[in-house]
């Protein structure tokens, strides 16, 4: 039985009484929406892009919702900033299939999986969220900054 | 009469005796679904052993069963809210929301015309709602609200200036988020008053509160049978017989039609008009076993018990949160259903929920498709705990246990 201990660590807590990157970017920035119609969660990624140099230069994010969907983009944004798109593009996917793939491998088996114990370590603080894939509804809430993001990114042809 | 116990209805349900992560159930979400008794269950499964078949038109014995099952629930209905001209005003659909889309299309379609009020509240569900602004995209009628005020009852400091050009109030008897019981009869007389008809949500009063039809003296009533002990995926209105009988059809085919040739169609008269395709003849089985059970626990005992355990339970959240936890609805028990909405100072309702899970505890985080009511208040979301006749003390005991230990966590 997945515990309150495996969705709620100690650095998503952390991240969700402190978020990182909080607040707002001023145009030219990016300003992406990103809503969860079913609880109400919202949030707003700004993006400031350095094209020439393929970089994410900055990014705020505001909105309001629970402890998961703020912590989560809370650690995204720490996790991207200064990145160049390629790797920017690479944590997203990354991030997502730790949302979906490590689901399966529990119906599987439940053993050891090696791919996914790797990625974990590529995404650092990041692995705090990978509890959340016990509890199917909040997958949605972990994974609304990150399609902002993914989105925002789209929109600039970045 | 015998004297209401709670013990009682709870040995008559079945999933009561489920343990949620280690502790026994402590279900809080009434509001959004009762849970069903046993004699339900059981009417259900004797229709499917014994007497199912299609209704109307039969001629073989099992077919007048499940048209007498189907039938005698829509007296049963008629005979528990009251209504005036008995089962003839009774509308089975699928649920509320299919009732609400009824009314709107089938009296709102045939009797409004571009210009024509709405008046609704703030404190409506979206159900309540949402079919009103599609038929103000159909006719170009106006939607009007009754604002709340702050302390969470209708605002009708203004009501003959909100009642000005009003076809038809729309209300509900009480709210799924705040609680609060409206003043129906005095808003139907009101209504009458100024020339337009009412329609009650009675999806929480209905289920909570004894009604009496003849009493309220409204002209439209929308619940759903599975907030009242019964089964899902049905719904009743109840409108005026002659209401009905000057309304258009709502959806076209089968069992709805006098007559069609290749010419078009006439429709049924009755309820039938309304009940287009095979009906949930099952579920009405199982919604006359739910109402006879009601009678006899008795819907006064029922709203007198609730009304109990809200009074302990808003007592005890104030003495032991205070500040920390908010209660949107009316602190007045006054007027007021069991219905609880919390906003934890620091704590998203969905982070209060999950918690509470832990602790086997059920309650509903969300706006409670009441988003209008919700922006009044500035929230995008409370976490509701809801009572039925089955709760009791203790699992008020386990919710501000639940409660403790959310604070604590994200405090």
């Amino acid at each position: 039985m997945a515990g309150l201990d495996d969705l709620y660590r100690e650095i998503i807590l952390d991240h969700y009484r402190s978020p990182r990157n909080r607040g707002e970017l001023a145009p030219p920035a990016h300003r992406t929406e990103g809503f969860n119609p079913l609880c109400g969660d919202e949030i707003v990624v700004y993006i400031d892009v350095d094209v020439d140099n393929g970089v994410l230069r900055d990014i705020k994010l505001t909105g309001h919702g629970c402890s998961i969907s703020q912590s989560s983009s809370s650690l995204m944004s720490a996790a991207v900033k200064g990145k160049t798109l390629a790797q920017v593009r690479e944590t997203i996917a990354t991030f997502k299939q730790l949302m979906t793939v490590h689901e399966s491998q529990l119906d599987a088996e439940g053993g050891s999986a090696p791919s996914v114990d790797a990625d974990l370590r590529r995404l650092g603080e990041l692995a705090a969220l990978a509890g959340v894939v016990k509890f199917p509804v909040r997958i949605k809430c972990a994974t609304l900054a990150w399609n902002t993001l993914a989105q925002a990114l789209d929109e600039t042809s970045a | 009469m015998t004297r209401f116990d709670a013990r009682r209805v709870r040995a008559d349900i079945p999933l009561l005796t489920r343990e949620i992560n280690g502790r026994p159930i402590t279900y809080l979400d009434s509001g959004a679904s009762s849970l069903t008794p046993r004699c339900v269950i059981e009417a259900i499964d004797r229709y499917y052993e014994l007497h199912h078949a299609n209704v109307h038109r039969g001629v073989y014995q099992t077919a007048n069963e499940a048209t007498a099952i189907y039938e005698n629930a829509r007296a049963a209905t008629a005979r528990f809210l009251n209504a005036p001209g008995g089962s003839d005003e009774i509308v089975f659909t699928k649920n509320a929301t299919e009732s609400f889309n009824l009314l709107a299309h089938s009296w709102g379609g045939s009797f409004l015309e571009p210009g024509d009020v709405v008046l609704v509240s703030e404190m409506e569900h979206h159900a309540n709602i949402v079919p009103w602004f599609q038929l103000r995209e159909r006719l170009g009628i106006e939607v009007r609200f009754i604002p709340v005020t702050d302390d969470f009852r209708l605002d009708l400091s203004d009501v003959e200036g909100l009642l000005r050009g009003v076809k038809l109030v729309s209300v509900t008897g009480m709210s799924n988020v705040l609680g609060t019981i409206n003043p129906v009869k005095e808003l139907a007389a009101i209504a009458h008053a100024n020339g337009a008809l009412i329609a009650v949500d009675g999806a929480q009063s209905v289920a909570h509160l004894p009604t009496d039809l003849v009493d309220l003296d409204v002209d439209f009533m929308i619940f759903s049978a599975h907030k009242m002990l019964g089964p899902t995926g049905l719904g009743i209105l109840w409108a005026r017989a002659e209401l009905l009988a000057a309304m258009a059809p709502f959806l076209g085919g089968g069992g709805m039609i006098k007559d069609v040739s290749v010419e078009g169609f006439s429709p049924a008269t009755g309820p039938s008009k309304f009940e287009a395709g095979t009906p949930p003849i099952a579920q009405t089985a199982g919604l006359g076993a739910a109402l006879r059970y009601l009678e006899g626990l008795g819907m006064a005992n029922i709203a007198a018990h609730e009304h109990d355990l809200t009074g302990d339970a808003l007592t005890r959240l104030e003495l032991e949160f205070g500040g920390r936890v908010r209660v949107i609805g009316p602190a007045d028990t006054r007027e007021r259903g069991g219905v609880i909405s919390l906003d934890v100072d620091g704590v998203h309702p969905h982070d209060v929920a999950q918690v509470l899970d832990q602790f086997g505890v059920c309650v509903r985080p969300g706006h409670h498709c009441a988003k209008p009511l919700m922006k009044r208040f500035g929230l995008s979301a409370t976490a509701r705990a809801s009572f039925g006749p089955y709760s009791l003390v203790r699992d008020t005991d386990v919710l501000l246990e639940a409660l403790s230990h959310a604070v604590e966590m994200f405090g």
